[in-house]
């Protein structure tokens, strides 16, 4: 705290940088604190009020089936390789790490459980949300912030098209769409190149390998996991259509909401996830 | 409202004030009435209790120093933003109370050239001026694509079908925007600043296009500008806003006429 003036050396009272707004020790951690605790309950009001356009505008017509599929397109389709090629190296390091320490072990048998269940159960869905975060997080803040600033989303509007549906709703409901898709993508490619790994080490057949991955575990061992990225493809969509819709400042406000975007959407796929895998502990063991 | 030291525009706002009385003639020639509107952003007063007119068309050019609220004003007639208060009355029907379904329908009938034309960029030329005919229109993909067509041909554009936005001028651009804004033969069309960093070549073309399409189309119409000459070339009457209020309303000469500091400063500087 700057206080001017020789405090308690003479009968002068400090004298503060502005009188109308004096800065004492309390109201200066007050307001550190206060300040971004206030524009984060702000953010988060802005989000809900976002989220409540987005779902009325989803109940009316017309539905926008083709932009729909461009979405699904671009979303789906295009993340798949990198998906897929990011699942087979998860399969493959695990398959490599898992072994030297389940042979200390003498634990070698559990060595295809050990790669299906981890990937299954966490390693595929949050990598895979992760992914998506970077890759069509960054690409719809950036594609709506661009177009904000350049009033493309006002002329959307102004020629009576509804931008929460046209672009936001479309975008959201892509993403919760794709991302249990891809997620079975990336669990494909992952057990199958944690085989291959395998099987270079030790020969093992691919149907022993899955019959072995596979002992123990029900169906809902791996539907919940899986259609749990349904709420991390929610998150992404909307964080993204957010954060891209409210952007200001130019081509410097773009950088910041693709930033904003990614970072924002891999904080809350890594909360919900925490949250989602208690709840289906709870309702699904 | 009109300022009380402002004696010379007693004549003009006085017709603006008959206007918003609403008898059912007056609806019917009054395309756009706008009254006591009020826009504020913060602390900044945008807009304070503006009032202005527009016939059925004719053409209004609104002037005005950089930051008064003319671009604002489009935008409110539009519904892109919403007044704090005040009218504003599109062939009779208040706007400012409208749910976003029916000011969808309403914006049917508004076109809209936007001040760096807003082009879609992830659409050709053609694509961008068949969007509001897919989304609003019955048409078949071949009536479609006369019709945009027609509208680049009107705005000299008909072998630039398949470029990209990226790919064309500034004024190119802005005839994209304009046959865009057309489509979908609006009965009020509003122009933001339609010759903005344009060279005062092109800026005399758009402002013979706009001439042309207006007595084409025969539309309400009011322009945002800063280009004087524009705005005496296109124009029926002219508004000058300052301080949130038309200023003074009335044709061109009638504002050459004026005695008003302001008014005689902003001609000399602007001509």
């Amino acid at each position: 705290m700057e206080v001017a003036g020789n405090v308690g050396m003479g009968f002068s009272p400090p004298v503060y940088p502005d009188a109308r707004h004096p800065t004492t020790p309390m109201s200066s951690t007050l307001t550190s604190v206060w300040s971004p605790a206030y524009r984060f309950l702000e953010w988060f009001g802005d989000l809900g009020f976002f989220a409540s356009q987005v779902l009325r505008s989803a109940v009316r017509r017309p539905f926008e089936g083709r932009e729909l599929l461009r979405q699904l397109d671009d979303i789906g389709s295009r993340s798949f390789p990198l998906v897929a090629l990011a699942g087979a190296a998860i399969g493959a390091v695990l398959a490599l790490e898992t072994r030297s320490s389940l042979v200390q072990f003498g634990a070698k048998s559990m060595l295809p459980a050990a790669i299906v269940f981890s990937i299954i159960h966490e390693t595929g869905p949050v990598m895979t949300g992760l992914i998506v975060c970077g890759r069509v997080g960054a690409g719809i803040g950036a594609e709506l912030g661009s177009m904000k600033v350049s009033e493309q989303i006002d002329a959307i509007e102004a020629s009576g098209v509804n931008p929460y549906k046209f672009l936001a709703f479309t975008r959201i409901l892509a993403c919760i769409l794709m991302l249990p898709l891809l997620t079975l993508a990336a669990d494909f490619s992952g057990v199958m190149v944690g085989w291959i790994a395998n099987t270079l080490v030790e020969p093992i057949s691919f149907q022993k390998f899955i019959h072995q991955g596979l002992a123990g575990t029900s169906f809902n061992d791996f539907l919940a996991p899986t259609f749990r990225t349904a709420v991390f493809g929610l998150i992404i969509g909307m964080i993204g259509c957010f954060q891209g819709m409210r952007t200001q400042g130019g081509t410097a406000g773009v950088g910041r909401s693709a930033t904003s975007s990614v970072v924002l959407s891999s904080l809350f796929v890594i909360l919900a996830d925490v949250i989602l895998v208690k709840l289906i502990l709870v309702f699904f063991s | 409202m009109m300022p009380a030291d402002q004696p010379v525009l007693l004549g003009v706002l006085e017709s603006g004030a008959t206007a918003t009385e609403n008898s059912a003639e007056e609806t019917h020639a009054t395309a756009i009435a706008i009254s006591g509107l009020h826009k504020s952003f913060g602390s900044q007063v945008v807009l304070n209790g503006t009032n202005l007119n527009v016939a059925s068309g004719e053409t209004l050019a609104v002037l005005g120093r950089s930051g008064t609220g003319k671009s604002v004003l489009l935008k409110l007639i539009i519904g892109l933003q919403k007044p704090d208060s005040g009218s504003i009355r599109i062939h009779g029907q208040e706007i400012t109370r409208l749910d976003l379904d029916a000011m969808n329908e309403l914006r049917k009938q508004m076109g809209f050239l936007f001040q760096h034309a807003a082009l879609y960029d992830s659409l050709t030329v053609e694509q961008n001026i068949a969007f509001p005919l897919k989304r609003h229109t019955q048409m078949t993909e071949s009536q479609q694509r006369a019709r945009v067509q027609e509208l680049l041909a009107s705005v000299g554009m008909e072998r630039d079908l398949q470029k990209m936005p990226s790919d064309l001028s500034g004024g190119m651009q802005k005839r994209v925007g304009l046959a865009r804004a057309l489509a979908l033969e609006p009965a009020i069309l509003l122009l933001d600043e339609p010759t903005a960093g344009l060279d005062p070549i092109t800026s005399g073309e758009i402002d013979q296009l706009i001439l042309k399409l207006q007595k084409e189309y025969d539309m309400a119409s009011i322009v945002v500008t800063h280009d004087l000459l524009g705005a005496k070339t296109i124009a029926d009457r002219i508004a000058l806003l300052h301080d949130g209020n038309v200023l003074i309303e009335g044709s061109f000469a009638e504002l050459e006429e004026s005695r008003d500091e302001f008014v005689s400063e902003f001609l000399k500087r602007d001509s």
